[in-house]
Order: structure tokens, then sequence, then C-alpha cells
């Protein structure tokens, strides 16, 4: 039990320190291995309520395809690291107070709020009982049955966006020599090669 | 007595201890979309930590609820997530190749 809650202590306050880094490194580079620290960090908060399938896509995802993806464009691009400080200061005390009302807004609301005393009749999917089954079957058991509109939608949403970003970042550069496989296969013999009978003696003029 | 209950409480982790992380994340999201001006890509970093903090609340609760909702809806939050972060960086790179630079205050040819 004493572990588990040292365990919370280190994950959650690694993962503030990570947000904080993420905002306030000067390179964006350091940016993102900031995040993946950070969303390594949530994982383990993740793996500690239980929700060990949820941790391990957190891990799949977001480090493995979304903060590798971040760190190709931050390379791709060829930025300014000392221009993109500049008004930095500026934007520090409006960042400030707005964060600071939010911060205490959220913890009026959480301050105040108590859980129902029959939240736990309004339960859609009670959890099963996690020792004879675990929590990615649970998940699954749910996922492709009840939720399985849901599931297509989302794939549909994957489908929309990777189409979206090929046809954006698409472009056709002139003077570019490319292999045409439609001009290769329609090419016909006729027009390309021509059979001369050459006499004897004579050779070809 | 208090003193022990003391103790307990701190070192029973609750759902409102989870609730300060993920408040105390989004917060730090926002804070970096106000900070970062000159830079789209870690503005978009401030996005997704935000969204990491959504997540966290859904899994807190569903976890001290025992409702398997909450993860199902971390998964579908987390696909669209994914999807906005692609797009997003797609557009980024067209508009580097266009301007030459990332900064908000160049956006600014669709003047509303």
């Amino acid at each position: 039990m004493i572990i588990a809650s040292l365990a919370f202590y280190l994950f959650s306050i690694m993962a503030v320190i990570g947000a904080l880094n993420v905002i306030f490194q000067r390179n964006p580079v350091h940016s993102v291995l900031w995040l993946i620290f950070t969303f390594f960090n949530a994982a383990g908060l993740f793996v500690l309520l239980g929700a060990e399938f949820v941790a391990m896509i957190l891990v799949v995802v977001y480090v493995g395809a979304v903060a590798v993806l971040f760190l190709f464009v931050v390379m791709m691009l060829d930025i300014n690291v000392i221009m993109i400080r500049e008004g930095f200061l500026k934007y520090l005390p409006v960042g400030a107070v707005i964060g600071v009302i939010l911060l205490v807004e959220l913890a009026i609301v959480f301050g105040g709020w108590t859980m129902a005393p029959d939240a736990k009749g309004f339960r859609v999917l009670p959890t099963p009982d996690m020792s004879r089954i675990s929590n990615t079957e649970a998940l699954g058991r749910v996922m492709y049955t009840d939720y399985a509109y849901l599931f297509q939608a989302s794939g549909l949403v994957l489908l929309v966006a990777m189409i979206g970003a090929i046809v954006l970042t698409m472009r056709r550069r002139p003077g570019v020599r490319k292999q045409s496989i439609a001009e290769q296969v329609n090419r016909d013999a006729k027009d390309t090669v021509t059979l001369v009978h050459v006499e004897s003696g004579k050779g070809l003029s | 007595m208090s003193e022990a209950a003391a103790t307990t409480g701190v070192l029973t982790i609750g759902l409102s201890h989870y609730l300060t992380v993920s408040a105390i994340l989004f917060t730090l999201g926002i804070f970096g979309i106000f900070l970062n001006r000159k830079n789209l890509i870690v503005i978009m970093m401030s996005i997704e930590l935000m969204l990491l903090a959504v997540n966290i609340n859904l899994v807190a609760f569903s976890s001290f609820l025992n409702d398997l909702v909450g993860q199902v809806f971390t998964m579908l939050v987390l696909t669209v997530a994914a999807a906005e972060a692609a797009i997003g960086l797609a557009i980024v790179v067209v508009f580097y190749r266009n301007r030459r630079s990332i900064e908000v205050e160049d956006i600014n040819q669709m003047k509303g």
C-alpha cells in the first residue's frame, strides 16, 4: 500500500516536472523528449489505477507514433531557436494569470465536489472481477460489442486523418524525374522498335 | 489520533489526488499555449498535454467507480488525439513551406 502511494507521488511529480519542461525548454527537440518522459509517467499512473491496457496503448501510440512524428517535424523544419524565445516574457504575465485563474476554478470545482451516494447505481459497465478476467480482455469484450460503432467511427477518423495529411503535404515538384508507370506499361513495340531488312554487303545507310 | 489520520490521508491515494495531478497538467497545457507564441509545434505539444490530463481524469473515474466505460472513452480520445496531431503537423509543414516560419503572428493570411 505504501509502495503504491509512493509510486503515485513519484509518477505524478515526474509527470508535472516533465510538463513544465515541455513548456519552458528553449529547444523544441528537448520539449519533445520531455513530452515522451511525461507520457511514460502518465502510463505509470494508469498502471497504478489498474488500467494496464490503456497504459500500454499510451506508450505505444503516443511515444511510438505521435512523439516520433513531432520529433520528425521539429527536426525537418529549420527553426531559429534564438528567435523563438522573443516575446516569451511579453506573454508570461497574461499566461500566468489565466493559468492561475483556471487552477483556482478547478480547485473550487474539485474542492466542493462529492460523489453522489447512488453514483455506483448509474454505472453503465461495471468492471468485472479483475482476478478472473484481465483488463485487456474485459475491454476487448466491451469494445467489439457494445461500442462497435464507436470503434468503427474512430477507425474512420484515423482514415480521414491519414488521407488529409497525405493530401496536405503531397506536392508536385517541377524538374524532378520520376518513374511514370502508366507510360511504361502502355509502351508498345511498334512505337519504339523498327525492323529493317538489310541486304548483305550493302550496310545500313 | 488526528496525526495518524493525517498520515494515512497523505499515503492513501484517493480520486482527488489523481484529479489534482490532471488539473495541474491541464493548467500547464493552457499556460504553454499562451507562453510559446513563437512556435506552433510547442503549442501542439501543449494541446497533447491537455488531452493527457483529460485521459487521466477519465481513467481515474473509471478506476474509482469501477466502470469500464471511462477506459473505452480514453481510447477514443487517444485516437482523436493521434489524428489531430497528424493533421496539425501536416498543416504546420505546409505552412512552413509557404512562409518559412511557424510563428503565430505570421498566421494572418486568412483574415477574418
